[in-house]
């Protein structure tokens, strides 16, 4: 599974697609893998708000639960509706089964975040211990 | 357990490679490195209660017993009545500490009349070794030995098992019930115990090959071979909970523990108290002369929206916590999130509802009958 050169991704394996004030995220696919069949995403509502590095949701696999981090701070301004009846779209395009879209409001977070290089890097390490 | 700071060196089955080149996820589990899943949790769960599906549970223990004296110690230290049991026959049954708890979980085989093989927990093994070992002590005309690391151990489960093994061996399976076993060739290997076990809740054998690590692989491969046509998938821990959970089977650690008793885990049916004494009873006897256990293991159904899983707290209408889950998953084949938890007696009865606190969200779940799952009626 490529890492899309466009994203940003965090250590606890969420992506984030920047374009201008808005982003998309979602999780990686070494997330989706790691969980196993996902069957529940607990999506927060339009309209919240969102704290980089804070809790926003989780993801749900028939084995366990997984909290969501946000990869940066700002607006939900769009929820994935799809995933409340269709979870499973994660396992199978990790990197198009968006959850939300956000307007951000400290673009400048976004340099702190793994390029899809270190990302692939920092997940060979996790996956070697 | 180990602390973060050094990784524990886990225990490996004879398999472990076979796993790691079928692209298995590994997993700690009670010290040994094993699969949790292959091709994933739910078609490995479905190919089991729809088809067949193969485990390897070589990490279970082995503990055989020997002597004119065999008898009278398995009756000593567990909790069923192994006079009961012929040749070839097996039964579910417990090492009890004295005060009526759990040392472990055991199945029960009579090999000959001198001659008893339990099979135990992976992660228990060693206590389980010294626990019967320190209760038979002295006893003269008893042997323990612990064969543990002697078998590979395969499980092939599911309505379709007996046509993927027929294919391997020259015993004529239909002549096995259900938790009895024989000797018989299989994959070429003579004098391979073949016993109509498993913990799926499907009909399913479970067989015990040498664990050298060639005869072990050729094994492996042949059952994936035979079941091929029936869709067999390898299966792993994932899979094993699952499935269990569905045919409300206790698991060390979570529905039984040194914690419980077996009137809370509600196995009286497989403690035998008439039979004589034995290592608990005084206690248990004591607590059913007092009016019986406090709490009981129930089976819940989620109602709202979550999922209920092991630790969660169980509370009342009036928001007091009355119990706990010991496991809780969505149900691959049932469709509905399903959960076993201790409750006190008056929260017990099928439809009473209670409200499971999983995370942040407090959710609505119903008691319901146990088993969640019971495999249909063969078809005559």
């Amino acid at each position: 599974m490529a890492y899309p050169e466009s994203f940003r991704y965090t250590k606890e394996h969420e992506w984030i697609e920047v374009d201008g004030k808005t982003a998309k995220i979602g999780i990686t696919d070494y997330a989706q893998n790691s969980l196993g069949d996902i069957v529940f995403v607990e999506l927060p509502k339009i309209g919240s708000t969102l704290e980089k590095n804070k809790v926003f949701g989780s993801v749900e696999s028939v084995k366990s639960v997984s909290d969501l981090f946000a990869p940066a701070s700002g607006t939900v301004t769009a929820v994935n509706e799809e995933l409340a009846t269709a979870p499973e779209k994660i396992n199978t395009d990790a990197h198009t089964a968006w959850i939300l879209t956000l307007e951000l409001s400290e673009p400048s977070e976004i340099g702190s975040l793994l390029s899809a290089e270190d990302y692939q890097k920092y997940i060979a390490e996790e996956g070697a211990h | 357990m180990s602390s973060a700071a050094t990784a524990p060196v886990l225990r490996k089955t004879a398999l472990n490679s076979t796993h790691r080149h079928l692209g298995a996820k590994m997993v700690d589990f009670g010290g040994w490195d094993m699969p949790v899943e292959y091709s994933g949790l739910v078609a490995e769960h479905m190919a089991v209660r729809t088809g067949v599906g193969v485990f390897d549970v070589s990490h279970m223990g082995d503990i055989q017993l020997r002597g004119p004296s065999s008898l009278a110690a398995v009756q000593r230290i567990s909790m069923n009545d192994a006079s009961k049991l012929a040749v070839g026959q097996a039964h579910y049954s417990a090492l009890l500490y004295p005060q009526g708890t759990f040392v472990d979980d055991v199945i029960v085989h009579k090999l000959s009349e001198n001659d008893y093989l339990l099979v135990i927990n992976a992660g228990t093994r060693e206590k389980d070794v010294d626990w019967v070992r320190s209760q038979i002590g002295a006893m003269p005309g008893v042997h323990v030995s612990d064969y543990s690391d002697y078998y590979t151990q395969l499980a092939i489960q599911g309505p379709r098992a007996a046509e993927t093994l027929a294919k391997l061996t020259n015993a004529d399976l239909s002549t096995i019930k259900n938790y009895w076993f024989t000797w018989a060739t299989v994959c070429g290997l003579a004098n391979t115990m073949i016993a109509r076990t498993g913990y799926t809740g499907e009909d399913g054998f479970e067989i015990y090959v040498p664990s050298d690590e060639p005869t072990s692989v050729r094994v492996w491969n042949e059952v994936l071979e035979a079941g091929r046509e029936f869709g067999i998938l390898p299966c792993g821990l994932g899979a094993r909970n699952t499935l269990r959970l569905e045919a409300s089977m206790a698991l060390y650690g979570h529905e039984i523990s040194e914690e419980i008793t077996v009137f809370d885990a509600g196995l009286d049916r497989y403690c035998k108290l008439e039979k004589g004494p034995f290592v608990g009873a005084e206690a248990l006897n004591k607590i059913k002369a007092e009016g019986g256990p406090k709490r009981r293991l129930v089976g819940l159904e989620v109602i709202e929206r979550g999922i209920a899983r092991d630790g969660y707290g169980v509370f009342d209408d009036e928001g007091k916590q009355i119990g706990y889950v010991t496991s809780g998953s969505p149900s691959p084949f049932l469709k509905k999130n399903i959960a076993m938890a201790y409750v006190p007696l008056d929260f017990s009865a099928v439809d009473t509802e209670v409200v499971v606190q999983c995370r942040s969200n407090a959710v609505r779940a119903k008691v319901v009958g146990l088993p969640f799952y019971k495999k249909p009626k063969k078809q005559s």
